[in-house]
This record gives C-alpha cells, sequence and structure tokens, in this order.
C-alpha cells in the first residue's frame, strides 16, 4: 500500500521540531516508532501534510528513576528498552509485567510507549497500565513550557488525546509508590499481536500488609480503557484477604462494558475480569508486601 | 514529487539514493535496490513477512519509511548467505526442514538470527516467544524452532564469527 504524499522532516533538535510544527499547525504530525501511525497512514485514514520524525533527536530515549522515586520514560524509549529493564522488574512490576504483552517483538523494537499512549487506541494496554500506577504525560509547547496531564485526562476518546496544537508529548511519568509496589497486567489474547480480549492492570502499594494505594484498569472491555474506581477505594486502606479480594474483583467486573463479539461474548469477558483482578490480587509478591 | 537523499548501509554496502517520503522500507529494498529476498506479506504489520534487519534489530520493512533509515544499517536475507556460503541459520532450515512455501522464511531467519546474537543458548521456549509475531501457514513452526536449536549448537560447537556474506563479498 502506497500512503499520500507528505512532506517529511528529521529534525534533530526540538526546538527545531517545534518550528516545523508551528509551520505547519494541524497538519504536522510527530512521528516516533511509527508502529501504529505509519499502518494508518497506509490505510489512508490519516494523511497529515507534514511528518516530524523525531527519531534523531538525542536525549529522548531514556527511562530513569528520579531521586523522589518517580520514573520517567522517554518520548523514544521503546518497548523492547521496558522489556529487559532491570529498573522496571525491581520496582515497577506492572510495567514489566506489560512489555512483553505488547504487540509482538518486531513492533516492540520499534514502537514506544509514549507515542501508544498518544495514539489513545481505545484497545490499548500501556493506557489502562498508566490508569493504574496514575501515570502522566508531560506536554512541552514551543516556549519550554511543560504541562503535566494524568493519562486519565490525557486520553479524552478513541484515538484523541488532550495535547494542544504545537505541543509535543516529551515523556511519561509513573509517580513514586507509597510503600513497596507490586502488581501485574494480565492479558488474554487470542494470539500474539491481537488486541486483548481482556486485559487487567493491577498496581498496590502497601506497607505492613496495609494497602496505601490501588490502582486497577482494564483493556478491551469498553469504548475506552477504564480505571476501576470503586474497586480501588474498596481496597484503600485495608489489608488483602479472600473477602477484600473477591469484592475488589466483583466491582471491577461491575465496571467493565463488555460486548459481545469475535473475541467472545459479554458475560464470558467480565468473568475473565472477575478472575483477572482475583488472581493479580492474590499474588505471592502481593501476599508479601 | 519531493524527493530526499538517503544514505543508508545495504548488507555492509552503502547506498546514497533519492527516495520519496512516502516509499516503504520493503518497497525501497524490493523496488529500487532490487532487493526481492524481502517480501511482503500482510502489508498491515500483522504478519512479519517483511521482517529485516535495522541496526541488528528485526523490524517489519512494511511499517517504515525507508527516509527514516537515513544512516542507518539494513540487512537483509540477500545479506545474510550466499548459496555456497549459507549462514548457519540457513544451513538449519535445509537440515531440519524449515520450511515449506518459503514465504515467510527470508522474514523468519532474519528473527532467528536476531534470538541468537542476544542469546545463543535459547530453549525452545525462548525461540517461540522471540518468533511469536513471524507468521508461518505451512509448517505449524515445530521445525523451525528445530532449526533454531540446530543452528544455535552449530554457532556455539564451531565457535566462529559469522561475518555476513554480503559484507566480506561485496
Amino acid at each position: 500500500m502506497y500512503p499520500s504524499r507528505f512532506h517529511y522532516e528529521a529534525p534533530r533538535t526540538l526546538d527545531e521540531a517545534f518550528e516545523v510544527l508551528r509551520a505547519y499547525g494541524d497538519e504536522g504530525k510527530i512521528l516516533a516508532g511509527g508502529q501504529s501511525l505509519i499502518p494508518l497512514i497506509k490505510l489512508r485514514f490519516a494523511a497529515p501534510a507534514c511528518i516530524v520524525d523525531i527519531n534523531n533527536i538525542p536525549g529522548l530515549d531514556y527511562h530513569e528513576e528520579d531521586s523522589d522515586g518517580s520514573l520517567n520514560i522517554g518520548a523514544l524509549c521503546r518497548h523492547r528498552n521496558l522489556e529487559r529493564s532491570a529498573l522496571l522488574r525491581s520496582k515497577f512490576p506492572v510495567m514489566f509485567a506489560t512489555a512483553p504483552l505488547i504487540a509482538d517483538p518486531m513492533v516492540r523494537n520499534r514502537g514506544t510507549l509514549v507515542g501508544s499512549i498518544c495514539h489513545a487506541d481505545p484497545q490499548g494496554d500501556w493506557a489502562s497500565v498508566m490508569l493504574a500506577l496514575g501515570g502522566e504525560i508531560i506536554a512541552r509547547n514551543a516556549d519550554g513550557r511543560e504541562r503535566a496531564i494524568p493519562v486519565s485526562q490525557f486520553v479524552v476518546g478513541p484515538f484523541q488525546n488532550a495535547l494542544e496544537q504545537g505541543e509535543i508529548a516529551v515523556r511519561a511519568r509513573v509517580p513514586a509508590a507509597r510503600g513497596t509496589r507490586t502488581g501485574t497486567y494480565l492479558k488474554l489474547e487470542r494470539r500474539v499481536g491481537d488486541f486483548a480480549t481482556v486485559g487487567v492492570a493491577i498496581n498496590l502499594e502497601m506497607s505492613g500488609g496495609t494497602i496505601n494505594r490501588a490502582g486497577i484498569a482494564l483493556t478491551g472491555v469498553g469504548s475506552n480503557n477504564i480505571q476501576c474506581t470503586a474497586a480501588e477505594q474498596a481496597l484503600a486502606g485495608k489489608s488483602l484477604n479472600a473477602s477484600t479480594i473477591d469484592q475488589a474483583a466483583r466491582l471491577a467486573a461491575e465496571a467493565s462494558q463488555p460486548k459481545t463479539d469475535v473475541r467472545g461474548s459479554a458475560e464470558y469477558k467480565r468473568h475473565i475480569v472477575y478472575t483477572f483482578v482475583q488472581r493479580g490480587l492474590s499474588s505471592p509478591e502481593a501476599r508479601a508486601a | 514529487m519531493e524527493e530526499r537523499r538517503i544514505n543508508v548501509v545495504v548488507n555492509g554496502e552503502p547506498k546514497s539514493v533519492d527516495v520519496e517520503p512516502r516509499i516503504l522500507l520493503a518497497h525501497f529494498l524490493r523496488e529500487i535496490l532490487g532487493l526481492t529476498g524481502t517480501h511482503i506479506g500482510c502489508d498491515t504489520t500483522n504478519c512479519g513477512v517483511c521482517t529485516v534487519l535495522v541496526d541488528g534489530l528485526p523490524m517489519k520493512s512494511c511499517t517504515m519509511f525507508a527516509v527514516m533509515c537515513d544512516g542507518h544499517e539494513v540487512t537483509t536475507v540477500e545479506g545474510l548467505g550466499l548459496p555456497s556460503e549459507m549462514h548457519p541459520i540457513q544451513q538449519g532450515f535445509r537440515e531440519e526442514h524449515g520450511l515449506q512455501c518459503g514465504y515467510c522464511t527470508p522474514g523468519m531467519m532474519l528473527a532467528c538470527k536476531a534470538i541468537l546474537d542476544e542469546n545463543p543458548n535459547p530453549t525452545e521456549e525462548e525461540i517461540r516467544w522471540g518468533l511469536a509475531g513471524n507468521l508461518c501457514r505451512c509448517t505449524g513452526y515445530q521445525n523451525i524452532v528445530k532449526a533454531v536449536l540446530w543452528a544455535a549448537e552449530k554457532m556455539r560447537t564451531e565457535g566462529g564469527v559469522y561475518t555476513l556474506a554480503a559484507r566480506s563479498r561485496r
């Protein structure tokens, strides 16, 4: 398939990228990994007049912990690097569980977490994970002003994000844990590379067996990623036992809005939500925290 | 029509070519450079048939623009080995009958190369995870996995450094 014609710029600095964006207005589109954007352009669902390829801008391919314990993920950090990250393995278990379940190895070699969230596919995995973690996108404008947008507000609808014209999403940020962080991402998919039939992201921040903060979010069971606020609140301040786990799993299943389709019936998917939340909260790591 | 000069090393050979920005890497390789070993399957980022190595990592050449490879290195199946001097991965596919129709094989072998570059002694499970994005509709994957195990063992026991064919030849 041949995309329609476009003008291509490969700036070497963010300042240059902002200049191009200013010149093209809403006809300029940032290209990072391209694993969602390029298929859209090939299918001609998108036809931007100018593509601004940011892959040559140094200093965006990183993920690192700040002195306050928060995590910053640069706009060019690939899924591949997160999949192999010792930092995520030890401190951000829900992210470490998610990375190898994104698409397939080739897509992970190229695609980025920040780009995936900007793409705002309602079936995307990372947005659920960021909802469970209370993550944010940091948007910068040409004047260097940065604003932090919680992912819950950043994704405003299917394939729509809250970036203003001329802004670039330069990194994602995950706040420091309140206590010890455990969690996981459970994903049922028909085969590698398919969208989730059901995905459940669980993030627990605990000390001395008490949950300081719980994050639970769902993929594939609604018109957007769903944050299970009622289930989260039911866990806050409690400890994990058969009763609290069952209650949270029920509340999460109630929050899901699955539709019957080729991947399964609505009833089946709701049942999987219950099962995954229960399974995720019953892990030995969570019990030990 | 806007064109852009790109400098890209393909199978060890530096190329300097003017391309339209919308030209996909797969089309650049096949139609402009004539390297038809890279196949195009689904053309929708699903099947992995068009896999090539970009700076040593497998990527889908139908999901990159050729201009994005400016300043980078691309390896196609033509750079893996020659009929007279096959790479151990190619020998493995022959010995273990790792192909039937052959359509997925070029991309499959390059994905295998990346697995073995990172992990010279992979388990069957690690091979299956590593090849999860490369679809084959003939073999059921059994013999592909055997081929990778065969190649891994040969490369370990011989301990040789396998320079890609094209780098030494062209």
